[in-house]
């Protein structure tokens, strides 16, 4: 059966959709946070690049001061990318590697030690990362796996405990949670507002570190498709060699791809995946669009659902035993 | 057969009991039965599947594969009693 549905269900009115956002960041600042500015720190992906470009679009770049915030395991070009997005628009940057404060607070040790709970040879010159099982292969649940590489180059692949999986996690959290600890460091002194940079995939499925890179003051581009977040890049002239990169996460010392640590595929397909539950479409149209079958369509359905059961305790906010009736929140 | 039909039957129970002390703090706040999902009623994350693994492991000196690791296996009491009891009498073998 022909798709009746595709990429192009995602296609946004481009010119528009930039003006709607402009106007609500305006708003938002003017109206709810009464901030004169926005801190937006730049990785060198699509997403914060985008976020970037926005807030330089609605605000002027003038109000838009950008953070590069490398550490020891960000790959080589994350640095280069960024500061060609911030030479672009022409927004102000402060350059600071977090090295050091990991260091200080015991996230690579700590790292290291609960990768030698799983593989004890574990030593200088390796290289590691945490990777799940592909949703698409089959029904298995998706348990997280260490894989590690010695300095000769031999790969161990072996499943991670309980608390080997929890103390990575924990530890590799403070990469987000010192770069976000920074970034309001910037928007106090400059009495600027956070802008996160989620995009609807992330936002939704709660690929993002509670009080980390999931803290900010707005979401500009939460609502969007990662297609659509690739739209507005395009015509808002984010650089090429931005548009064209593969999207990583950059927080492990191996390089490692959305789709093995986080996502069920690759995000075009992720894309349509949500777009068709969300809009209730054909499970065939929606399998035939993705280029999958309706089993596994089934089986990226679930591990949608188990994520947002997961990420209801990401998104939630302090919880009161009783509401307090004269504090309103926005 | 027999040993493993009075081994097992004490399963759930004993099931029951861990995750509504390790998951609930002893409370009835999510009532499931015996046919519910973990995951979707729920109950535990994929966090706390690792944790009913290591539990397992523990408590009837198992080993559980990686290509054991399905909901087929894992996802519920009644699941949980027949893939324990086909494991400890896969071991009797």
């Amino acid at each position: 059966m022909p798709a009746q549905f595709s990429l192009s269900g995602l296609l946004l009115d481009v010119p528009a959709e930039v003006e709607r956002i402009s106007d609500s960041v305006r708003e938002i600042l003017v109206k709810k946070l009464k901030r004169q500015g926005v801190v937006v720190a730049l990785s060198g992906g699509i997403d914060s690049s985008t976020v970037a470009a926005l807030c330089v679009h609605a605000l002027g770049a003038e109000k838009v001061y950008g953070l590069q915030m490398p550490e020891r395991h960000s790959s080589d070009n994350t640095l280069d990318l960024s500061g060609l997005v911030a030479g672009h628009f022409g927004i102000r940057t402060h350059f600071q590697d977090i090295t050091l404060i990991l260091e200080t607070v015991g996230c690579y040790q700590k790292q290291e030690d609960a990768y030698r709970q799983v593989i004890p040879q574990y030593g200088p010159g390796w290289k590691a990362k945490i990777v799940l099982p592909s949703v698409l292969s089959g029904d298995t649940l998706r348990l997280f796996s260490l894989v590690a590489v010695s300095p000769e180059g031999k790969e161990i692949r072996k499943r991670l405990t309980l608390n080997a999986y929890l103390e990575i996690v924990a530890a590799t959290n403070f990469k987000q949670r010192v770069r976000k600890m920074l970034e309001y460091y910037h928007a106090d002194r400059l009495n600027y507002a956070v802008a996160g940079t989620p995009n609807r995939l992330e936002y939704d499925q709660g690929f993002f570190v509670k009080l980390g890179d999931g803290a900010a003051d707005l979401k500009p581009i939460a609502h969007l498709y990662k297609t659509q977040v690739y739209q507005l890049a395009e015509y808002l002239g984010v650089p090429e060699e931005i548009r064209h990169r593969p999207p990583t996460t950059d927080t492990y010392s191996l390089p490692q791809s959305q789709e093995e640590f986080f996502f069920s595929l690759p995000y075009d397909k992720m894309d349509l995946c949500l777009y068709g539950k969300n809009h209730g479409l054909p499970d065939s149209e929606v399998a035939f669009a993705a280029g999958i079958t309706v089993e596994q369509l089934h089986r990226v359905y679930g591990d949608i659902e188990q994520k947002r059961r997961t990420a209801a305790y990401l998104h939630a906010a302090p919880q009161l035993a009783e509401k307090i009736k004269e504090i309103v929140a926005y | 057969m027999a040993d493993t039909e009075i081994e097992t039957k004490g399963v759930k129970t004993k099931l029951r009991d861990f995750i509504v002390n390790n998951f609930l703090f002893g409370t009835d706040e999510l009532h499931f039965d015996d046919d519910d999902s973990f995951l979707e009623k729920g109950i535990i994350d994929s966090t706390g599947i690792l944790e009913l693994i290591e539990y397992l492991e523990e408590t009837y000196a198992m080993t559980i594969e990686d290509d054991e690791l399905i909901p087929e296996n894992l996802d519920s009491l009644n699941r949980v009693e027949v893939f324990v009891g086909r494991k400890m009498s896969d071991g009797k073998d």
